[in-house]
């Protein structure tokens, strides 16, 4: 897949470097460090270190350490703190070590965040982006494994984006920073190393042998709101975003069927334009995260493609996603919904 | 071996309605006792003061001791304006309540000297982020009161389009935070403001406020924990009004320590003030803002006062504590006891003194007036419904624009 930028910079005979999605989250970071003296990125570990996953890593020693700190282990802290920061002018970029670590944090950023354009009629408004790895594949149990993106779409006023490789991650991540409301940016942590397609027990792919890794230098960004279709096909539309994509992708090439794969990249505001032509077209459409089935992403996916596309269906919407259980550690492979599952869901689509 | 049942502890105020009101469990130390240390002092060479009760005036109306810094009558005056302009204001609103021209409103009486004296030590630029309980922080800068009674009416000219309660006012340029009904969330949020100051490098302190109850909230140990990291350049204010609600502040863990000396923890300086002295009240505030200006960090203050009036009005405190309780109060009433000392300086008499109250109905009763030509809640020319879509975000998403639509507005 080209994009836009790759395709100018290839167009002007310019190199484009490989990265992987955690060193296109951190040049996206030093981009905005570096041409907006108001942002500023805090977390656990976020300071000298430079995270758990290391992130921000370099970050504090070029920018100095009011730019770029460690905070203590209070999640309701870094958030409320990052508001106060807000208010004053500030475009903070906070760091939750793991999505599951958030919830001490949410009565922030669902009751604050969210909510103080609309209760100060734009007086006050909260830029602020908080990032967080999500989602499993690292044996990483019920504590750091989670997917609870749900939750944040749920709420008015924020915003929720999960990028699935380097490119988006860097593009998105730039524009979440300069967007002038509360973006929770969800990083999938399996992804930070290589796109992997579910096949756990195949060597990890690098992400230099990815298209998707040529990761221009300098400014860009990609639109919030917009989907991507990764694959183009004629049977059946996959709805996914984050890892999932590429079991899509996996799933599809496996069974053979012509899928057309979605990657929404951004959950709110939804690009339901996108979804609704490729449903429109295919007539068919599985919905594939790895959150929890129930109240997840999904069903409202699937509420807005019978909305929009009914008259269109060919067959009953199939959901996959991860079983309603919590996050287990040494059954991670058989809650993990990898592609046998999301080919399954494929043939039966087609078959119904 | 105990084999005795075990038992749980619910603690339990000194006095239930019916009860004649007993304030023993507060020491009150004569006005003046209580040393003023230099601000750049060590917080653990000062931690007899949290224990302690700064008063300035005595029974007498003298102000004494080392707190009192011989404020001007010009100043004191004009704090006793402002303490009466907002229990004018409280008592008009209650009854406007009462006619249905608003949903609820909530008084602060009996806490007036508390905003209105440490406002008047802040200056422009700074940023305070209240309770629901600080409107003398807007009307000690004499913000024009028909903006807050026509957003408290949630008529067509709330600036806030109707979409908040009333009295949760939010005035950026009058250094006042938009408020918030989730206890305590603000204390924090003051401590990343005050971050940001020092962050930019600039003179700006911030000043957060808490009542007695929401203490409780992790926000606020959070809040002192980030104080005590960064040092950022705030004042954190806890309101002992002694009630959440129906409970007292034992509730709340004040039976088993006060509320200032949870500053020591963190080592964040801690004083404990009589919230009913206006002299008290502006010295404090200045000592802690002169912190927190010169770059010396955080101050934790308890303001120990008392809520005379229901916690809103859809509260009825003779439920659960005696009737009456506020008038036998120990630390008195903040208005009366300005005005005694005035008087006994020789500024002040009886006459002005009614001819200011008497002034003051008429500016608030014509302000409210004024509002009501603006629509009252549901009534007469109210913000649209259409309303209810603006500033969610900076701009409308796709997904709310076609409920808009749907919505027909």
């Amino acid at each position: 897949m080209n994009t836009k930028q790759q395709d100018k910079d290839l167009a002007s005979g310019k190199h484009i470097p490989r990265k992987n999605m955690l060193e296109a989250i951190r040049d996206a970071l030093d981009i905005k460090l570096g041409d907006d003296e108001n942002v500023v990125i805090f977390g656990e570990d976020a300071g000298y270190f430079g995270g758990v996953f290391r992130a921000t890593e370099g970050l504090q020693k070029k920018y100095g350490k009011s730019r770029v700190f460690d905070t203590p282990i209070s999640e309701l802290g870094i958030i409320g703190a990052a508001v106060g920061m807000a208010a004053y002018g500030l475009r903070p970029v906070p760091e939750i070590q793991f999505a599951d670590y958030i919830l001490p944090a949410f009565d922030q950023i669902a009751s604050e965040a969210a909510r103080l354009r609309y209760r100060s009629a734009g007086e006050f408004t909260a830029p602020i982006t908080i990032r967080a790895p999500t989602g499993g594949g690292i044996f990483g149990g019920q504590t750091h494994s989670q997917s609870p993106e749900a939750l944040f779409t749920h709420v008015a006023g924020l915003k929720t984006v999960i990028p699935s490789n380097p490119y988006d991650a860097k593009g998105l991540l730039i524009a979440a920073i300069e967007d002038d409301d509360p973006v929770i940016f969800l990083e999938p942590k399996r992804l930070y190393n290589g796109p992997f397609d579910g096949h756990h027990n195949r060597p990890v792919t690098p992400w230099s042998a990815h298209e998707t890794s040529k990761v221009p230098e300098g400014h860009y960004t990609v639109p919030l709101g917009k989907a991507a279709v990764t694959r183009t096909g004629q049977e059946v539309t996959i709805l996914s975003y984050g890892t999932m994509v590429h079991v899509a992708k996996a799933a599809a090439e496996e069974t053979g069927i012509d899928a057309e794969i979605i990657d929404l990249r951004t959950l709110l505001p939804l690009d339901d334009e996108t979804i609704a032509t490729s449903v429109r077209k295919t007539g068919r459409c599985v919905v594939v995260h790895e959150a929890t089935k129930t109240s997840g992403f999904g069903g409202e996916l699937i509420a807005i493609v019978q909305e929009l596309c009914l008259n269109y269906l060919e067959a009953p919407i199939e959901r996959v996603t991860g079983w309603d259980t919590p996050y287990p550690h040494a059954q991670e492979w058989d809650y993990f919904p990898g592609p046998d599952r999301v080919g399954a869901a494929l043939k039966k689509v087609m078959e119904a | 071996m105990n084999t005795k049942s075990l038992s749980l502890h619910v603690p339990e105020p000194t006095t239930r309605p019916g009860d004649a009101p007993d304030f023993s469990y507060i020491d009150i130390p004569n006005a003046g006792s209580v040393r003023r240390p230099d601000i750049h002092c060590d917080p653990q060479a000062m931690r007899d003061l949290a224990f302690d009760l700064i008063r300035v005036m005595d029974d007498e109306g003298n102000a004494v001791g080392s707190w009192n810094i011989e404020l001007s009558n010009e100043v004191l005056i004009k704090g006793l304006h402002d303490m009466l302009k907002t229990r004018i204001f409280d008592e008009r609103m209650l009854m406007a309540q009462r006619q249905g021209k608003t949903s609820i409103y909530v008084q602060c009486r009996g806490e007036e000297a508390i905003a209105c004296a440490q406002r008047a030590v802040l200056e422009k630029g700074d940023m305070c982020f209240p309770t629901y309980r600080q409107q003398g922080l807007l009307i000690a800068q004499d913000f024009p009161i028909e903006a807050m009674i026509c957003q408290i009416y949630s008529n067509a000219k709330d600036k806030l389009g109707g979409r908040s309660l009333p009295f949760f006012y939010s005035e950026k340029e009058f250094g006042f935070f938009s408020i918030s009904g989730n206890l305590g969330t603000q204390f924090m949020q003051a401590v990343g403001w005050a971050m940001a100051s020092a962050i930019k490098g600039d003179t700006r302190i911030a000043s957060g406020w808490i009542g007695d109850g929401a203490t409780a909230e992790s926000d606020f140990h959070a809040a002192l924990v980030f104080a005590s990291v960064y040092k950022p350049p705030v004042v954190m204010n806890v309101v002992n009004n002694q009630w959440a609600i129906s409970s007292f502040q034992g509730i709340a863990g004040g039976s088993a320590n006060n509320f200032a000396c949870r500053g020591h923890g963190y080592n964040v300086p801690a004083l404990r003030v009589d919230g009913n002295d206006y002299l008290a009240v502006y010295a404090a505030s200045q000592w802690a803002v002169e912190r927190a200006r010169s770059n010396l960090g955080p101050t934790l203050i308890e303001w120990v006062t008392y809520r005379a009036a229901a916690h809103s009005t859809s509260d009825d405190p003779t439920k659960y504590r005696p009737e009456n309780d506020a008038e036998s109060w120990p630390l008195g009433d903040p208005i009366e006891r300005l005005k005694t000392h005035l008087i006994a300086k020789g500024a002040w008499d009886d006459a002005r003194h009614n001819a200011m109250i008497d002034q003051l109905k008429t500016e608030v009763k014509a302000a409210a007036k004024e509002a009501e030509k603006h629509g009252t809640l549901g009534k007469g020319p109210v913000p649209g419904a259409a309303e209810m879509f603006n500033h969610i975000y900076k701009e409308l998403p796709p997904h709310l624009r076609k409920q808009r639509q749907e919505a027909g507005v």
